[in-house]
């Protein structure tokens, strides 16, 4: 692992950075809670430092700086507390806290754990609809020539299109009609993560050289078995490629999709904590979605490296 | 013979690799004169083209000495001594032709006239007048290759080193082009190092012919031609000729009996 | 229940001309290629129009067409400072800064091979992230106007960008660099002449993914906070009311605003990269 040492020193870079910046962020209000406790700021007053220069303000009290990184609801929180609050809501809530699975028997909802679930609920279903669906159309376009000039052209188009924001659309009008909880978002997955994968999986489907396909000519293959036996395994890469845009697309839409009608995920977690200023709440959902979707790419990864050891196409 | 403009005494090169040190070059010495066109042969992996490129300053020997124009080829690198071709021609895709000749020019600082003047004669030099404004991808294997001497002739260094030049291209393009050099050399009196597998080529082209053989890259035979400057594509069946790729062709097999 | 039977009918004669143009013999005329597409976008839509009216959906869940056109032409007055809003002020201006500043990062990055190193993974990572995730925080640190939704743009924007430009860096053969060597050419002769022409398809990629990124960006983030204009903050509120035509008018705003915006950098890319083997006629 001679690639550790880097982006551990990288990683390393950004905490201190974040540590660093949290003082300058958080300096009116530590000053306010400063003088508060009596201590002489300068300027005086909380009116009088509104407009002053962060870093003007830093440097002239560098005294009272003690609380920058243990401020409670601080603009930039500092990174132990967002960890602490992602300690505390998820292994403690869970564990020891009154509502939490170890002591009522369900997840609390007060917990990451119950909210990430929630989120993760949509985005593996819309996922699995989005790439079941892309795939179908992706063989349907590589075969049916009708089908490729109609529809590819608009495929291509709308993936500069900014879709996401159809998600509140959506949500809300399913909600009116009386269609609430997974399914609007799964929709929202699905159709982010649809067209990506059409778009890789036709190009994988068209990957084989006309040697290849020449080949099978020369064998008589029937156009199926050009399916199973070439097109089929060429797109393998193709598709896991689009598949690991695609699920970083679902988890997106579905967060975003949480957010006009709060029920709940990590998208509802996020709003809630920006309404409230509860701003270690924002930060650990945030970290806590980052993980989410670090580990559903890096799953697909996985999957993909299996795969491709057993077709033989890497060691 | 006059001062040397290349000279290597005793040189050695020593790579490491996983597999254990490969001895690329191993206590080579060969003077070359001032309007020489030395060539190099002998089968891959015999140092030939480390050679030329330790030659460049592009590798660093490990041992014995290397002088070139009396400097030491890093010296000589940077004081812009020798023009180099590569195998494939390498012309950049996103400038014309024209562009691709003047871009060592524009590195190194000539004036927008002495640019466009350079570029024009060269051009004629390599009979590529007229195609200035096209893009490589435009033009043929052969006229590429033109156009990446014309690239190593702009800023009139004494020395061009070659490598392989022609090794891409197919048999009629490439008598073509080896008459052509010939004619080029003649006229400009250039020194010219030049790394070939090919026998006649080497035959015909050069005033001298070293033969190297590989593990360790060594010299086995130093050739003196004694063919006529002026020469004709069918020299290639004078007696003469022949005479000259046998011993070439001895000296290859001998290397390779004890390698 | 005629006005659905016209639909299916259109449907299949659209699909019926359509298939007869794609295996015709003008197949591959540039008109055809045009039409084809077209024929079908338009079929969709007369289709979409026939069927909402023909079962008399009701509009608060699916309006024809011909309302969005209608609800298009008449906020006009409405959509254009939106329009104004989200894209010139927020998404374009993150765009510029996000893009920039990741070239320069590029650059940085690229000529320490401990940074390149340490950074390209984390770049890779961060690229995959939730990053939209971030809008609350910074309309929180930024405020409601349009400064927060560039901030949100150049979070989303950096890092593909970057992971693109300082692969495109390092996309130079061992010979072209041997070449600039043998000039005796210093770093930043070989980082203009050589490194940067070669790397501008990657950059050209990067820009391409960032256009639609920093439309999603600017639009998400007006979610969590925004004056009272914008195209996030017009399809919030237009779905608070239920004026469903509106929302989908701005969603053609924003539909078309994403492909010429895409279209425009496409452009651009034909023009500087025109000699790149995928971009040669």
């Amino acid at each position: 692992m001679k690639a550790l040492g880097p982006i551990l020193a990288v990683v390393a870079a950004i905490i201190a950075l974040w540590y660093v910046a949290a003082v300058p962020m958080n300096i009116q209000e530590v000053l306010t809670q400063a003088e508060r406790a009596g201590a002489v700021v300068e300027p005086e007053g909380a009116m009088n430092r509104r407009d002053v220069n962060r870093f003007a303000l830093v440097l002239r009290n560098a005294d009272h700086l003690g609380e920058s990184w243990s401020m409670e609801r601080a603009r930039l929180p500092a990174p132990h507390q967002v960890v602490k609050e992602l300690w505390a809501s998820t292994w403690d809530e869970e564990v020891s806290g009154r509502r939490g699975i170890v002591k009522s028997g369900s997840l609390s909802n007060r917990s990451l754990i119950y909210h990430g679930s929630i989120t993760l609920g949509a985005t593996i279903v819309g996922f699995l609809i989005g790439s079941g669906l892309g795939i179908l159309l992706a063989v349907g376009i590589v075969h049916s020539k009708t089908m490729d000039m109609s529809v590819m052209p608009w495929a291509i188009v709308s993936q500069t299109i900014p879709i996401v924001a159809l998600a509140p659309m959506i949500i809300v009008v399913l909600y009116s009609i009386g269609v609430e909880g997974l399914l609007p978002k799964a929709v929202i997955s699905a159709y982010l993560s649809f067209f990506p994968v059409v778009v890789g999986m036709v190009k994988g489907l068209r990957s084989p050289d006309a040697m290849q396909t020449d080949l099978l000519r020369t064998y008589n293959a029937s156009k199926p078995q050009a399916f199973w036996m070439l097109r089929l395994p060429a797109s393998v890469p193709y598709l896991f490629a689009s598949l690991k845009i695609g699920i970083a697309a679902s988890l997106v839409g579905a967060i975003v999709g949480e957010l006009p009608v709060q029920r709940g995920g990590l998208g509802a977690r996020m709003l809630g904590g920006s309404y409230y200023g509860q701003t270690e709440q924002l930060w650990a959902a945030l970290l806590f979605a980052a993980a989410m979707a670090a580990i559903l790419v890096w799953l697909i990864g996985w999957i993909e490296g299996k795969t491709l050891r057993r077709m033989g196409v890497t060691q | 013979m006059n001062q040397p403009v290349i000279s290597a005494s005793h040189l050695d090169l020593t790579f490491q690799t996983n597999d254990g040190p490969v001895h690329a070059l191993r206590d080579v010495s060969l003077d070359i004169g001032k309007g020489e066109f030395v060539s190099f042969i002998g089968p891959s992996g015999c140092g030939k083209t480390t050679f030329l490129r330790c030659i460049a300053g592009l590798e660093e020997p490990t041992g014995g000495t290397l002088a070139v124009n009396g400097l030491t080829p890093d010296a000589a690198r940077r004081s812009r001594a020798y023009g180099y071709v590569f195998q494939a021609a390498g012309l950049y895709p996103w400038r014309t032709i024209g562009g691709n000749i003047r871009l060592p020019l524009e590195i190194m600082g000539f004036s927008k006239e002495e640019q466009a003047e350079r570029v024009k004669r060269t051009l004629e030099l390599v009979d590529l007048a007229g195609f200035e404004k096209k893009f490589p991808w435009q033009l043929s294997g052969g006229m590429q290759q033109r156009a990446s001497i014309a690239r190593a002739l702009a800023f009139d260094a004494d020395i061009l080193l070659m490598d392989e030049p022609f090794g891409a291209l197919d048999e009629i393009v490439r008598d073509r082009l080896n008459e052509e050099l010939l004619k080029l050399w003649d006229r400009t009196g250039k020194t010219i190092g030049f790394v070939t597998h090919s026998i006649p080529e080497a035959v015909y082209l050069s005033t001298k012919i070293v033969v190297m053989s590989p593990r360790p890259g060594r010299i086995t035979d130093v050739i003196e031609s004694t063919l006529p400057r002026e020469r004709p594509l069918d020299i290639r069946d004078s007696a003469e000729f022949i005479a000259i790729a046998h011993r070439v062709r001895d000296g290859l097999r001998a290397g390779h009996i004890d390698a | 229940m005629i006005l659905v039977f016209a639909a299916v009918a259109v449907w299949i004669g659209a699909w019926a001309f359509n298939g007869w143009l794609a295996n015709g013999r003008f197949s591959d005329l540039a008109s055809v290629r045009l039409a084809v597409p077209l024929i079908f976008g338009a079929t969709v839509i007369v289709v979409w129009e026939l069927i909402v009216r023909g079962l008399q959906v009701p509009p608060v869940i699916l309006p024809p067409p011909s309302t969005i056109v209608g609800a298009f032409f008449g906020n006009f007055g409405v959509l254009w400072p939106d329009f104004v809003q989200t894209f010139a002020k927020g998404a374009l201006g993150g765009y510029v800064i996000g893009c920039g500043s990741a070239l320069l990062t590029a650059i940085l990055v690229d000529r320490y091979d401990f940074l390149r190193r340490g950074l390209l993974p984390v770049g890779n990572f961060m690229a995959a992230l939730p990053i939209v995730g971030t809008a609350p925080i910074l309309v929180m640190w930024f405020g409601f106007d349009w400064q927060s939704k560039a901030a949100v743009v150049v979070v989303m924007v950096f890092f593909p960008m970057l992971v693109n430009t300082v692969a495109g860096l390092r996309d130079t053969s061992a010979m072209q660099r041997d070449l600039m060597r043998t000039y005796g050419a210093s770093y930043w002769q070989t980082l203009f002449k050589l490194r940067f022409p070669a790397a501008l398809p990657f950059i050209f990629n990067g820009l391409k993914i960032a256009t639609t990124l920093a439309l999603i960006g600017a639009i998400v983030a007006e979610f969590f906070g925004s004056p009272t204009r914008g195209l996030g903050f017009r399809i919030s509120t237009s779905v608070g009311t239920l004026a469903l035509d509106m929302v989908w008018a701005v969603i053609v705003v924003a539909a078309l605003t994403g492909t010429a915006f895409y279209g425009a950098v496409a452009w651009l890319e034909r023009r500087m990269t025109f000699w790149h083997p995928s971009q040669r006629k």
